[in-house]
């Protein structure tokens, strides 16, 4: 038999090798030009003022972007609270009461298909649904338009999460006589609670980036995030845009850079804490 | 013994409640999901009743007349996204296999962690390191190293002064934002590969590339393409990354060169003034890009779900 | 020849039964486990249910607190009589049945909260106690356990910090905490260590003058060593059923004998 070149072979797999170690050091030097890039310029605009002085209309020096991080916490928060208590709740029904059902299928599908729709249209049907019937934009339509954005993620987080829960700890929960509210809150949600609290997290860091969804809901504004329920709120994300896109001065785009630093910042942060969680989680079951 | 019992609620109508409030919670998945058609299909009512089907294949764009054409910032989100994805996919694979079939456990692990953390960004950043750095760059010196020196200027593909604004850029970094996201699935399904099969395969004398070819990829087919879709999907929606560097023209892309648009950059440009009829034009272009990426989305789940149910998972 | 569950031989009257099944059949979906059970676990007394795997055993427990009932799939056909009532009648207040029946699993499953909540878990859950009390009955099921002198000290600590033998003590103090008559066991010190199943054992034996034990084991060992009355199980069938020394030592049926032998298991 003619035996195929081994020469050949070898050598393809060494290319391989080659093309892939190559590949990842292309990838790793893009991304560390990044975030160079954000870090290097971000670092130039923190001082005092800048964390403590709320954004200036344009023209006017030493602005800061205190208004707009507090305008960030505001509707992300209020994000969380509109968003996460249906997603967990939702999870707990796919979890515990539709495992393999047609229904439980026919929604995890949803959900799954929801996770991918771009984040402008979300904003585009808050807008529609808050903004253009109440004549008003606001932080709060901004936060409504995030909670849809994470409520898909938490749901399939939750769940998996639950199902993770051994199905011995539910009986023997159910084998004591406790209602099947009382197990699944008390008992299996508090077992699986450390991947229950990653999967909020990491929500959180998601959303806390977006900014299209903000564009038709909680515009910005110069003041204090005060009018979050009637008025357009500041925020770190669409400032960034202002300042980089309808800004000529360049202290404003350092300014950018700084704000894009917070959000960076905060997002890898979060992402880095929510693996030492599960790590530590996973041991303790 | 005496025993005093605690009788609230009957069980079984706190548990019906329970079983019934979750449920709803549930199911709003669905319902939300429905909803965004509903609501962007009646908002785009009047334009749809104004230009009818033409205003899928026009390229006018007059505000003054109030003329409008969906056709620049169709192309332009499959320009921009089919730049995107012939960069990433293979990078992404090369990448991914990478760090499951050849690095050794600590770099894989840590590079692992190092994409997820990528997948995090967000798209602003994106959009801001491209506007002020990587324009620049690709002004002074990428596209007039292709222009010139390679002659692709002659090319209409690559016509056209250039300012580092336009398709190309916009394609790059697409590419790079959706890198990480796509590999960090790949790596996922080429995981979930069983260690015998391709134990097998070492065992039958193949190397380590021959393995990825042959069994990895043949195991994980579905599961690749369904990443690949999850990637198209991600490029296809996205906003922040493309409007600072793509130029903002309402133009057929021509040259890779050239400004030009996305549907999600027409929106986020015009949607703040836009009024009447100018107004229900643009929600219909998001109910375009709304059925675009909810046929790549379906089409990914489909492919992943059949993947999970190879591996007997649910 | 197939008994299908009373032995004539038993001393009749010496105990009175708790639990009698009746033409018992249960299904997994379209596939049917068990086969037309009538058995009579007798008060106060430990029976043990052994066979091959997989032909039942658990099955039979697990229709004994209906928790096979998480499961859509899984139906159960026929009467089992406790104090009277069939308890698979859906008129049945099934949280007073799950208190009365106590359940340990073959793998210990304790809640993640501290030791002392695990064991007053199920007092709040159907009692209306002051703390004092709860403390009290807390004590008096460790103790019941075997378990109160090794964790006395650490009842805040967590139940999973616990060995594993610890562990599986802590479900049965949590499992007699609200005063069940019956305790069914699956496979109880299959996953623990052999000083740790010889402490369960030695509970067994103080456990039974209050309790009506049912324990399925794969150790025909313990079963001997531990049981009153024994069944044999095979495919969904009680093959035969008598006291635990008539079993071991002269089984009237072939199969059991084969399967005491060790010639299929």
């Amino acid at each position: 038999m003619k035996k195929r070149g081994l020469f050949f072979r070898k050598n393809l797999n060494l290319a391989v090798t080659a093309a892939s170690i190559f590949t990842v050091g292309l990838a790793l030097i893009f991304m560390g030009w990044i975030l160079y890039t954000v870090f290097d310029n971000g670092f130039r605009s923190f001082s005092w003022a800048f964390f403590t002085e709320p954004t200036k209309p344009y023209g006017i020096p030493d602005g800061g972007v205190a208004n707009a991080v507090l305008g960030t916490i505001f509707i992300t928060l209020g994000a969380v609270v509109v968003g996460v208590p249906p997603g967990l709740l939702g999870g707990i029904y796919l979890a515990e009461f539709a495992k393999g059902s047609k229904l439980g299928n026919v929604i995890r599908f949803s959900a799954n298909v929801m996770m991918g729709i771009p984040s402008i249209i979300v904003g585009l049907f808050v807008y529609a649904l808050m903004v253009y019937t109440t004549k008003n934009f606001s932080g709060l339509a901004g936060s409504v338009a995030l909670s849809i954005i994470m409520f898909p993620v938490v749901l399939r987080t939750t769940e998996d999460m639950l199902l993770m829960v051994p199905d011995a700890l539910r009986e023997s929960a159910l084998a004591l006589g406790a209602p099947r509210w009382k197990a699944t809150l008390n008992i299996i949600c508090r077992a699986a609670r450390t991947g229950l609290m990653t999967g909020v997290l990491l929500a959180i860091a998601r959303v806390s980036g977006e900014t299209a969804p903000l564009l038709f809901t909680a515009l910005c504004s110069d003041s204090w995030p005060f009018g979050y329920f009637t008025q357009p709120t500041s925020n770190l994300t669409i400032t960034i845009t202002e300042y980089a896109t309808n800004s000529p001065f360049p202290e404003m785009h350092t300014r950018a850079w700084g704000a894009a630093l917070v959000i960076t910042a905060a997002i890898l942060i979060l992402n880095i804490s929510c693996r030492f969680l599960f790590k530590d989680g996973r041991h303790g079951k | 013994m005496e025993n005093s019992k605690k009788q609230l609620i009957s069980p079984d109508v706190s548990d019906q409640l329970f079983k019934v409030i979750t449920a709803v919670c549930a199911l709003l998945a669905v319902a939300v999901m429905a909803g965004f058609f509903i609501q962007l299909s009646w908002s785009s009512i009047p334009a749809i009743r104004t230009f009818g089907l033409n205003f899928l294949i026009s390229s006018e764009w007059d505000p003054v007349k109030n003329l409008y054409g969906a056709m620049p910032a169709i192309a332009g989100t499959l320009v921009t996204t089919g730049i995107a994805v012939i960069i990433a996919v293979p990078l992404s694979f090369i990448v991914a296999m990478f760090l499951v079939e050849t690095a050794p456990p600590a770099l894989s692990h840590t590079l692992s962690h190092a994409i997820d953390l990528l997948a995090a960004i967000p798209s602003i950043i994106y959009g801001m390191w491209g506007l002020f750095i990587f324009v620049p760059f690709m002004q002074n010196h990428v596209q007039p190293f292709l222009a010139d020196t390679l002659h692709l200027g002659a090319t209409p593909l690559f016509a056209g002064e250039g300012n580092g604004f336009g398709f190309l850029t916009s394609g790059i970094i697409l590419a790079i934002m959706i890198l990480p996201f796509i590999c960090a699935v790949m790596r996922d399904v080429f995981r979930m590969v069983p260690p015998v099969l391709k134990e097998s395969a070492f065992g039958a004398g193949a190397t380590s590339w021959e393995v990825t070819l042959d069994i990895t990829m043949r195991y994980g087919a579905r599961g690749l393409l369904g990443a690949i879709f999850l990637g198209l999907g991600r490029a296809v929606g996205e906003t922040m990354a493309v409007l600072f560097v793509i130029g903002n023209v309402q133009k057929m892309p021509t040259s890779l060169y050239q400004a030009g648009t996305t549907i999600s950059a027409t929106l986020a440009n015009n949607f703040a003034e836009a009024q009447g009829v100018f107004r229900s034009a643009l929600f219909e272009l998001g109910l375009i890009l709304l059925a675009i990426s909810f046929l790549i989305q379906v089409l990914a789940q489909f492919w992943l779900n059949r993947v999970s149910r190879q591996m007997g998972e649910k | 020849m197939e008994n299908n569950g009373i032995s004539n031989n038993h001393a009749a009257g010496a105990k009175s039964t708790k639990i009698s099944v009746r033409n018992l059949n249960f299904y997994y979906g379209t596939h049917q486990a068990l086969f037309d059970n009538n058995i009579d676990i007798l008060e106060k007394q430990v029976t043990a249910i052994i066979g091959p795997s997989g032909c039942g055993k658990s099955t039979l427990l697990r229709t004994f607190n209906r928790i096979y009932q998480l499961y859509r799939e899984q139906r159960a056909d026929g009467q089992i009589i406790l104090d009277g009532q069939n308890i698979l009648d859906n008129s049945v207040d099934i949280l007073e049945l799950r208190r009365k029946v106590g359940m340990i699993f073959q793998k210990p499953t304790p809640f993640p909260m501290s030791v002392f909540d695990n064991v007053a878990y199920p007092l709040k859950l159907h009692f209306a106690l002051s703390r004092s009390e709860i403390v009290e009955r807390v004590e008096k099921a460790l103790r019941g356990a075997s378990l109160w002198d090794e964790v006395k000290d650490k009842l805040k600590k967590s139940g999973m910090a616990l060995s594993g033998g610890q562990q599986q003590r802590l479900c049965i103090a949590r499992a007699i905490a609200a005063e069940p008559e019956i305790l069914l066991m699956d496979e109880p010190t299959s996953a623990i260590d052999p000083v740790g199943t010889l402490k369960v054992e030695d509970l067994i034996e103080e456990l039974k003058q209050e309790f009506t034990i049912v324990i399925v084991t794969h150790n025909m060992q313990q079963a001997a060593r531990i049981s009153d009355y024994t069944a044999f199980y095979y495919q969904g069938r009680i093959i035969e059923f008598d006291i635990t020394e008539k079993i071991f030592t002269s089984p009237a049926n072939k199969q059991t004998e084969d399967y005491i032998t060790g010639r299929f298991g």
